[in-house]
C-alpha cells in the first residue's frame, strides 16, 4: 500500500495543472442553484413547479455524467487528485457519488407531487436540494479534512432548512430546531477533531496524515493529542450517519421532516456520511486500526439493538423507519469495524440495496401521508392492500428488503457485511447483528401484516385528516370520507417505484452485479 | 438446465403467472396452478423413476456459478436422504392447495402456496449452503402470510412468533455457515460454500467445530422443533389454515431434520458423535414430554401438532444414534410423518369445516353419523401410532432399534413415547368419534366424493409403505451407507456391530410390539 501511494504521489508530480473536470460532479448542481435563485430574482412570471424538477433531474442526470467522465478517467489512469490533492477520484467515491446523485434525482421526484399537494415552493426545495447535494458530493470525494468538513456544513445547512420545510406543521419546525442544534454541536465536535489531528499530525490532507502516520505508528498511538481527535472526528461523524450513542436526534427529527426529505436524509446523507466515515478512518487512520475497531465495534453492537428494540414500540411508521434506519446503520458498522477491503465492499452493497429500499419506502410513506402529512400512524396503513394492492404489494417487498429476506437486496447486503465481519473475526458482533435483523423483523412484518389484514382487529379510527379540510378538497367540491382511495400514483412516484422495485429484487437475484461493482469500486482508497 | 433446476423454477414461474392473472379470473387462475403443480408432479416423477437405486451419491447434479466472487454456485443434487421428501412436497402441495376451501383471496393464497413449494424443493435439493440458506429462509415469508392472512383467530400473534422463532435460529445459521466458509478459506485459499468442499472440514480446529456444530444445531433444531426451542409450534399449527398446517408438519418441518441429517451429520461428523447425547437427551425429553403434554390438549388441532413434535423427535433420535438403521428409519420416518401427519390435519381440517369447533369435548360419536370418515381417521391415527402393517412401524421401529444398538437407554426411554402416543391418539379417538352423537354432532356429513380422492393417495402411501417399504428402503441405504462411511473416514467415530439377532427382538419388546420381526428384515437388509 505504502509504495503504491509513493509511486502514485511521483506519478501525480508530472501532472501539471488543475483538471477543473475534477470538480464538476459537485460544481453542476451548485450552478444549477444559483441558476435558479438568479431566475427568481429576475423575472416576474411564475414559472410552473415541473419546471424546476425537470431542471434539477437535468442538473443531477448532468452531473452523473460528468461523474461517469471521471471514471473513465479513472479506469484509464487509476485514482488520481486535484487542486493540491484535496479532491481525489476514487472508484470509492465515484460509486457513493452516483449512488448520492440517483437518490438525489429520486427525492426530487417525490418531493414534486409533495410540495403540490401541501402548496409549498418547488424552486426553494429544489435550490436547497441541489445545495445540499453539493455538499455530499464534496464529503465523498475529498481529500482533505477541510474540505471534508465544509461538505458536511453544505449539506447541513441545507437540511436544517430542508427540514422546517413544511412551515404549516409546528413538528417540523421543532425538527429542525433540533436538527440545527444537535447538529451544529457535532460539526463543532468535528472540527475540533480536525484541529487535534492537525495538532498532532501538522496536516489536514488525508494521504498526508496517512503517510505520517504509517511513519510515526508507535508514536501515535501514545498521542493522547492524536487519539483525542480520532475519538471527535469519529463522534461527529458518527452523530452525521446516526449510530448510537449519537443517535438522538435521529427519531424527532425523521418523524417531523417532510417525509422526501427524511428519505434525502436516511438514503442521501447517510450515504454521504458513511462514505466520509470510511474516508477519514480508512484512509487517513489505517495505522490506528486497533484504536478505533473497538470503538465501532460497542458502538455497533449499540446501534444494532437500540435500533431494532426501539423500533418495536413505535406507533408512527416515520418514527419506525426512523429507528430501522438507526439498525440500519448498525449493520454497515459491521463493514467498517471489519476494518477490510471485503468490510468496504459489504458497505457499498448496502448502501445500494438501503439507498432503493429506503427511496421506495418513503415514497409509499408520503403518498399514504395524504393531504398534511400527518397519516403515519399504524392504523392509517390498514387495509391499504384492498385499496391499493400494488401499493401495498411494493410496500411490502421493501420491508421484506428490510428484513433482510432472501430474494430481495437486503439479504445481500447483510450477507456481505456478515461475511466482512465474520472474516475479521468479530463471530459475535455478527450474530449480535443477526439477531437484531430478527427482532427488526418483526416490526416490519407487522406493518405488513397491518396492511393486509382486514378491518377486524382494529377499526379504523378517525385518522388526523379529519377536521380542518385544506383548500384544494374543499375545491373538488367532494369531501372524501376514505383518505386511502385517493391515493393516485403519479408518474414520478410510479418511476421511483418502479427503479426501486427492480434494483431491489436485481440485486437480490444476481448479487453478483453489485458485489463487481463495490469491487471495482474499491480498488484504491487514498 | 437440468430437472432439478426446473423442479426448484417450476413453481416461482407458476407464481408470477398467478400474479399476472386477473383477481376475477378465477377458472384461468386454477387453470395455471393446476398445471404448474402438474408438470412439478411429473418432474418429481421423473426423477423417481430415472433414480439409480444403487448409486449413493448424488445425482441429476446441477452446478454453474452464481455469486463467483464468494464460490457460491447453483449446486443441485439429489440422494436417497431427499429423494422421497421431494417426492413427498410434489404430492402434497395439490392436495393442500385444492384439499381445504378457503375463504377468501384465492389468488394471493395460490401463488405463496406455489412460492413455498419452489423455496422448498430449493432446500430439499441445495448442495451449496449458502444456496440452501436462502431457500430455508424464502420459505418463512410464503408461511408467514399463509397463516396472517388465512388462519384462525389469534393467526397474527402465530405467525409472528413461527416467523421471530425461526429468525432467531437462523440467525445463528447464517453467521454459522459463513465462518465455516472463512475458515475453509483460510486453510486452501478458496472461498466457497459448497458442501462438498466443506465436507472435508478444512480448517476447522475442535472448538471451532464445535461451536459450529451447535450454531447449525440451533438453526435446525427451531426448525424440527427440538424441545425446549417447540412452542411456536403448537400455535402456528392452531391457527394455520388447514393447507398450512398440511404442509408445515409434511414438509417444512422436515427442513430441519433434513438439515441436520445433510448438513451437521455431513459437515461435523466427530462433534456429531461426540455431542450426540446432548441431541439424544433433548429428543428423548422432547418425545416423552410432548406425548403427556399432548395427553392432556382439549383441542384435537393442538392435540395433533404435539403429537409432531414428538414425532420429529424420534426422527432426530434415529439421525443421531449414527447406525445405519437408525438414520435409514430416521429417512423414511421423515415421509411417514408427513404422509400421516398431512393426512391427519387434513381431517381436522374436515371436522372442524363441519362443526366449526375443533374441541374435542364438543365432538362425540362421529363414527355413528359419519362412517367413511371415521374408518379412515382411524387409520391415518393408527399410522401415526406406528401400528405394524402400516408406515408409522416401519420408521419408527428401525429408529429404535438403531438407537437401541449404540445408545440403548434413550432407545428404551423413547420407547414408552410409542407407547404415550397410542394413549393419547386413540383417547382422543375414542372421545370424539366413538359412542352416541349428540344433537350438535348427529348431522355431520360423511366425507365427500372430492375429500375422499384427496385423501386417496395418502392412504394408499399409508399401507403401501407399511406392507412393501423395501422400495422406498433400497433407495435409502446406500446413501445412508455412503453418509455412515463419511462419518467413520472423518472422525474417530466407529459405528457399533450390528447385532442383527437379539437387537430387534430386544427392541421389539420394548416398543410393546411382537410381531415386529417379519417388517424388521425387510428394512435392515
Amino acid at each position: 500500500m505504502m509504495t503504491h501511494v509513493l509511486a502514485a504521489q511521483s506519478a501525480q508530480i508530472a501532472v501539471p495543472g488543475v483538471e477543473y473536470s475534477v470538480a464538476w460532479p459537485a460544481v453542476i448542481p451548485f450552478v444549477g442553484a444559483l441558476a435558479i435563485l438568479l431566475q427568481l430574482a429576475v423575472t416576474k412570471r411564475p414559472i410552473a413547479a415541473r419546471n424546476y424538477t425537470m431542471f434539477t433531474v437535468a442538473l443531477f442526470g448532468t452531473s452523473i455524467g460528468s461523474v461517469v467522465y471521471l471514471w473513465d478517467q479513472f479506469w484509464t489512469r487509476g485514482p488520481f487528485d486535484a487542486f493540491s490533492r484535496s479532491i481525489v477520484v476514487d472508484g470509492f467515491g465515484l460509486f457513493v457519488a452516483t449512488l448520492i446523485l440517483v437518490g438525489a434525482i429520486g427525492v426530487q421526484l417525490i418531493a414534486l407531487p409533495y410540495l403540490q399537494r401541501q402548496q409549498l415552493p418547488v424552486a426553494e426545495f429544489s435550490i436547497l436540494q441541489l445545495c445540499a447535494t453539493t455538499g455530499a458530493l464534496l464529503m465523498v470525494m475529498s481529500n482533505d479534512l477541510i474540505v471534508l468538513f465544509l461538505g458536511v456544513e453544505i449539506l447541513s445547512i441545507a437540511l436544517y432548512v430542508l427540514a422546517a420545510f413544511n412551515r404549516r406543521r409546528r413538528v417540523s419546525g421543532e425538527a429542525a430546531i433540533k436538527y440545527f442544534i444537535l447538529g451544529s454541536f457535532a460539526s463543532a465536535v468535528l472540527l475540533y477533531g480536525i484541529a487535534l489531528t492537525y495538532g498532532a499530525t501538522g496536516n489536514t490532507n488525508i494521504s498526508q496524515i496517512r503517510d505520517f502516520l504509517a511513519v510515526n505508528q508507535e508514536a501515535a498511538l501514545g498521542n493522547g493529542l492524536m487519539l483525542a481527535g480520532m475519538g471527535l472526528l469519529l463522534v461527529g461523524l458518527c452523530f452525521k450517519v446516526a449510530a448510537v450513542p449519537f443517535h438522538m436526534w435521529t427519531p424527532d427529527v425523521y418523524q417531523g421532516s417532510p417525509t422526501p426529505v427524511t428519505a434525502y436524509m436516511a438514503g442521501v446523507a447517510k450515504a454521504a456520511g458513511f462514505a466520509a466515515l470510511i474516508r477519514v478512518f480508512f484512509s487517513a487512520f489505517p495505522a490506528l486500526i486497533d484504536a478505533w475497531r473497538p470503538l465501532f465495534y460497542v458502538s455497533a453492537v449499540l446501534t444494532l439493538l437500540v435500533g431494532s428494540v426501539l423500533a418495536i414500540v413505535q406507533r408512527d411508521v416515520k418514527r419506525m423507519l426512523a429507528y430501522s434506519s438507526i439498525s440500519h446503520a448498525g449493520f454497515m458498522l459491521l463493514g467498517v469495524q471489519s476494518g477490510t477491503i471485503q468490510g468496504r465492499e459489504g458497505v457499498l452493497v448496502y448502501l445500494l440495496s438501503y439507498l432503493f429500499v429506503v427511496l421506495g419506502s418513503f415514497t409509499i410513506v408520503s403518498m399514504v401521508g395524504g393531504q398534511r402529512d400527518s397519516a403515519h400512524s399504524l392504523a392509517d396503513y390498514q387495509g391499504l392492500a384492498r385499496h391499493r394492492p400494488v401499493l401495498a404489494a411494493c410496500f411490502t417487498l421493501f420491508l421484506l428488503a428490510q428484513a433482510g429476506v432472501p430474494g430481495t437486496s437486503g439479504f445481500i447486503a447483510k450477507f456481505g457485511v456478515i461475511l466482512a465481519s465474520t472474516d475479521a473475526e468479530a463471530y459475535p458482533l455478527a450474530v449480535i447483528a443477526m439477531l437484531s435483523a430478527a427482532i427488526a423483523a418483526f416490526f416490519y412484518l407487522r406493518l405488513a401484516l397491518v396492511m393486509y389484514g382486514g378491518s377486524s382487529s382494529i377499526t379504523p379510527t378517525t385518522s388526523q385528516d379529519d377536521g380542518v379540510i385544506p383548500l384544494d378538497e374543499l375545491a373538488d367540491g367532494e369531501v372524501r370520507r376514505e383518505g386511502k382511495s385517493r391515493l393516485v400514483i403519479g408518474l414520478p412516484q410510479a418511476i421511483v417505484l418502479a427503479a426501486s422495485v427492480t434494483v431491489t429484487i436485481a440485486v437480490g437475484v444476481f448479487p453478483a452485479l453489485a458485489f463487481n461493482l463495490a469491487q471495482s469500486a474499491t480498488l484504491m482508497l487514498r | 438446465m437440468g430437472t432439478l433446476s426446473a423442479l426448484v423454477a417450476v413453481p416461482f414461474v407458476g407464481a408470477l403467472a398467478v400474479a399476472c392473472v386477473g383477481r376475477t379470473r378465477t377458472d384461468v387462475l386454477r387453470a395455471v396452478v393446476v398445471a404448474t403443480l402438474a408438470v412439478e408432479l411429473a418432474l418429481a416423477a421423473y426423477v423417481v423413476s430415472q433414480f439409480d437405486a444403487g448409486n449413493g451419491g448424488f445425482q441429476f447434479v446441477v452446478n454453474t456459478p452464481w455469486i463467483q466472487q464468494f464460490g457460491i454456485s447453483w449446486h443441485l443434487g439429489i440422494d436417497g436422504i431427499s429423494l422421497w421428501l421431494v417426492a413427498l412436497t410434489a404430492i402434497l402441495f395439490p392436495i393442500a392447495a385444492f384439499g381445504p376451501p378457503i375463504k377468501h383471496d384465492p389468488k394471493p393464497y395460490l401463488a405463496w402456496l406455489l412460492i413455498l413449494q419452489g423455496g422448498v424443493m430449493g432446500s430439499f435439493l441445495s448442495l451449496d449452503l449458502f444456496l440452501f440458506f436462502v431457500f430455508f429462509e424464502l420459505v418463512l415469508v410464503p408461511m408467514y402470510f399463509l397463516i396472517a392472512g388465512w388462519g384462525y383467530d389469534k393467526r397474527a400473534y402465530a405467525s409472528l412468533k413461527f416467523f421471530l422463532y425461526t429468525l432467531f435460529g437462523s440467525a445463528f445459521l447464517l453467521v454459522a455457515i459463513v465462518s465455516l466458509a472463512v475458515l475453509h478459506e483460510r486453510a486452501t485459499g478458496v472461498l466457497t460454500f459448497d458442501l462438498i468442499q466443506l465436507g472435508t472440514g478444512a480448517g476447522l480446529t475442535t472448538t471451532a467445530a464445535t461451536l459450529l456444530f451447535f450454531a447449525f444445531a440451533i438453526g435446525f433444531g427451531v426448525k424440527v422443533p427440538l424441545f425446549p426451542l417447540h412452542t411456536w409450534l403448537p400455535d402456528a399449527h392452531t391457527q394455520a389454515p388447514t393447507a398450512g398446517s398440511v404442509i408445515l408438519a409434511g414438509v417444512m418441518l422436515k427442513l430441519g431434520t433434513y438439515g441436520f441429517l445433510r448438513f451437521s451429520l455431513y459437515l461435523f461428523p466427530q462433534q456429531s458423535a461426540d455431542y450426540a447425547w446432548v441431541l439424544l437427551t433433548l429428543a428423548t425429553i422432547g418425545i416423552v414430554y410432548t406425548a403427556i403434554v399432548a395427553a392432556m390438549q382439549k383441542d384435537l388441532k393442538r392435540l395433533i401438532a404435539y403429537s409432531s413434535v414428538a414425532h420429529l423427535g424420534f426422527i432426530v433420535l434415529g439421525t443421531f444414534a449414527l447406525t445405519r438403521q437408525g438414520i435409514s428409519g430416521a429417512v423414511l420416518q421423515n415421509i411417514n410423518h408427513g404422509v400421516s401427519t398431512g393426512a391427519l390435519f387434513l381431517m381436522v381440517g374436515m371436522i372442524s369445516d363441519r362443526r366449526h369447533t375443533r374441541s374435542i369435548a364438543e365432538l362425540k360419536g362421529i363414527l355413528k353419523v359419519a362412517p367413511v370418515m371415521g374408518g379412515v381417521f382411524l387409520l391415518v391415527v393408527l399410522s401415526s401410532i406406528g401400528v405394524p402393517g402400516l408406515n408409522g412401524f416401519v420408521g419408527e421401529f428401525s429408529i429404535l432399534l438403531g438407537t437401541f444398538i449404540s445408545h440403548r437407554w434413550f432407545a428404551v426411554v423413547a420407547a414408552t413415547g410409542v407407547i404415550l402416543a397410542a394413549v393419547y391418539m386413540l383417547w382422543a379417538y375414542q372421545r370424539s368419534f366413538h359412542g352416541s352423537p349428540d344433537q350438535a354432532n348427529s348431522t355431520i356429513k360423511d366425507l365427500t366424493t372430492r375429500e375422499r380422492v384427496q385423501l386417496a393417495p395418502l392412504l394408499i402411501l399409508i399401507v403401501g409403505m407399511g406392507l412393501f417399504p423395501k422400495p422406498f428402503l433400497d433407495r435409502i441405504n446406500p446413501t445412508v451407507n455412503n453418509l455412515i462411511a463419511h462419518i467413520e473416514s472423518r472422525s474417530d467415530y466407529r459405528e457399533p456391530q450390528r447385532a442383527n439377532e437379539a437387537a430387534p427382538e430386544a427392541t421389539g419388546e420394548h416398543s410393546g410390539h411382537s410381531s415386529g420381526a417379519d417388517h424388521g428384515s425387510g428394512e435392515t437388509k
